[in-house]
């Protein structure tokens, strides 16, 4: 009988420090999620947390986590070489399909960058795909920025607002995420673009309610979510708000689904 | 094939029924109840009739048989994953209808929501034959009938019993079941099912999405801060609640060998949405009562169409420590219900 909770092994190829808490780990891996699944990552004694894949290319994954918690604590204790349990890819993904040929909106905070981060390289690597990106990223800190390479390449890519909660930085700006939605030019853009919102509930919940309020359309809009998991296969429940499983039906959820949902 | 046996001959077949099958049904555990010098009646297995409990319905239910309180999935051996293997022993529980009727729930959720069937629900599932118990009434926090828990199919069951002081009355349906039965007097005796509880609950409305977001927000569900103390006794009660965590052990002092475990978790205990370094979603009883109450009356349903996910038995009423009865719970979302109608107009 197959067992789809069952993890494999895969060796650790990398470990990129981006921040002092959230760090990248390149895993040897064959699998092929779309853009926004996750995978549950699992330590034997320790447990499982499903952390979603930040990068990916061929026979290789990225994680980037953030030591919060007992699973991720000891996945900062490993190094090139050491092993990683797998299972996976679940959930789905961006429906990037439904963006092709438009102007892209990307908003995250924090590290909410990383579930759209592949979708990112792969908007750059193909530069036709959508008609342009528009990528609005909010960090609390100096401290909390992510990606920083990438950031910076995506500068002459991307239209880039780059900002930080409260602090000030030399070509940054200040403020929320939400202050900046209103510098989105959706009036010219008729009915041809899609956005994604990823990051912390509260951000999510005021980027949303901040879009519609600056004219984008509920149905243009997506959000990835977050939550607790034990199976990630529709069967533990801690994962589940109203009749969806974010594990099953999610992370990515259209926005007419998300704003109603409540936990 | 129906047939009638005495005391004795019950205790005989049961005997034989175990030689092949592990026969599970409710049994009383002295001084194991909730005070003092009261029992505790729960599933186990058992080897003569007359140790099966009859008269009154048990504290715990049959889905323990099937989905123990915690289970290893898998065992650690340095850097190997096994996963636990099973008996193969077949099975028989003797369950009365809301019993049989919250294995057609769980099925819905480990053996397919999301395209994915739980190899450590199925593999038990699969060995399972109901017998049937004719259910005398129940107490007086049943309401099947409401739930329409009440019935099963003929199809649902291999055999269907009723007990007396006198023994066992028999309809034998599977036809695997029949030569244990060989010898005994046959008997016309068919099961019944209970038609109509003391207890009866109006299952509210909330097909209405506005309604719905009004009610989560209703102060209805502010009384159960005060009176809900959290402790998630109701979902280990519950026929059909099927959430669970996982944890890892540690097998003494050496740290490379040990175990995954399936352990029974319940949204109405803390920490049950909680991820590693954030606040709770649900940070109230209150919060926590509301998502339970609506996972039962209207989110099951609405993922999965046909039924909803409490069969009435009663339990989560029966073992609440701070006496919350959950018909009157739904009492007071229908009386919620009727005044956020009211006050949109959509009356």
């Amino acid at each position: 009988m197959n067992n789809p909770v069952q993890p494999y092994p895969c060796k650790i190829l990398g470990v990129k420090r981006e921040s002092e808490h959230e760090w990248t780990f390149r895993v040897a891996c064959d699998a092929r999620p779309q853009h926004g699944q996750f995978m549950q990552l699992s330590i034997p004694m320790i447990g499982e947390a499903p952390i979603s894949v930040s990068a990916q290319g061929d026979g290789w994954l990225e994680f980037t986590i953030r030591n919060v918690g007992k699973v991720t604590n000891v996945i900062f204790e490993k190094t090139a070489g050491d092993t990683l349990f797998l299972r996976g890819p679940y959930g789905k993904g961006w429906p990037i399909e439904q963006f092709q040929g438009k102007h892209m909106v990307v908003i995250t905070g924090g590290t909410g960058l990383a579930p759209v981060r592949s979708m990112l390289n792969a908007f750059a690597a193909d530069p036709g795909y959508v008609k342009d990106v528009t990528l609005i990223c909010g960090f609390k800190n100096e401290e909390g920025i992510v990606f920083h390479n990438e950031l910076e390449a995506w500068k002459s890519q991307f239209q880039t607002i780059y900002a930080l909660d409260n602090d000030a930085k030399e070509d940054w700006r200040t403020g929320m995420v939400t202050a900046f939605v209103k510098e989105i030019p959706f009036a010219d853009w008729g009915d041809d673009y899609a956005v994604v919102v990823v990051g912390p509930p509260p951000m999510m919940k005021f980027t949303g309610l901040e879009l519609v309020k600056c004219g984008a359309k509920v149905e243009n809009i997506w959000m990835s979510f977050e939550r607790k998991m034990s199976c990630a296969i529709g069967k533990c429940g801690h994962c589940r708000i109203d009749e969806v499983y974010v594990c099953l039906d999610g992370p990515v959820f259209p926005y007419a689904v998300a704003r109603d949902l409540v936990d | 094939m129906s047939y009638i046996l005495n005391t004795q001959q019950a205790d005989q077949v049961l005997g034989a029924l175990a030689q092949t099958y592990g026969v599970y049904a409710p049994k009383r555990f002295a001084n194991q109840g909730r005070y003092s010098a009261t029992d505790c009646i729960r599933y186990d297995k058992v080897t003569r009739a007359s140790e099966i409990v009859w008269q009154v319905k048990s504290d715990y239910p049959a889905k323990e048989v099937i989905n123990p309180i915690q289970q290893a999935i898998f065992y650690f051996t340095e850097d190997e994953y096994r996963a636990s293997k099973c008996k193969e022993q077949p099975i028989l529980i003797f369950a009365r209808p809301c019993d049989i009727n919250a294995q057609k729930i769980q099925a819905k959720i480990y053996a397919g929501n999301g395209g994915f069937t739980d190899m450590y629900y199925e593999r038990m599932r699969e060995r399972v034959k109901f017998v049937l118990m004719d259910c005398n009434g129940g107490d007086d926090t049943c309401f099947c009938v409401s739930m329409g828990a009440n019935t099963v199919e003929e199809s649902d069951y291999a055999a269907a019993v009723r007990f007396s002081e006198n023994g066992m009355e028999v309809q034998v349906v599977d036809p695997e079941l029949e030569p244990y039965f060989a010898g005994c007097p046959e008997s016309a005796f068919t099961p019944a099912f209970v038609t109509e509880n003391e207890l009866k609950v109006t299952i509210p409305d909330l097909e209405d999405k506005e309604v719905r977001l009004a009610l989560k927000k209703h102060p209805m569900w502010q009384e159960y801060n005060a009176r809900c103390v959290s402790c998630g006794a109701c979902t280990v009660a519950c026929s059909t609640c099927t959430c669970f965590t996982t944890r890892d052990v540690i097998y003494g002092d050496n740290p490379e060998v040990g175990e995954r475990r399936r352990v029974t978790a319940s949204c109405q205990i803390a920490g049950f949405d909680q991820m590693a370094g954030q606040r709770e979603f649900r940070a109230t009883a209150g919060d926590r009562m509301r998502y339970k109450v609506l996972h039962k009356f209207h989110d099951y349903k609405a993922r999965f169409g046909d039924r909803h996910m409490c069969v009435g038995c009663g339990r989560c009423t029966h073992r609440c420590p701070e006496l919350i009865s959950l018909s009157a719970t739904i009492n007071k979302v229908n009386a919620a219900v009727e005044e956020i109608k009211a006050g949109m107009g959509k009356v």
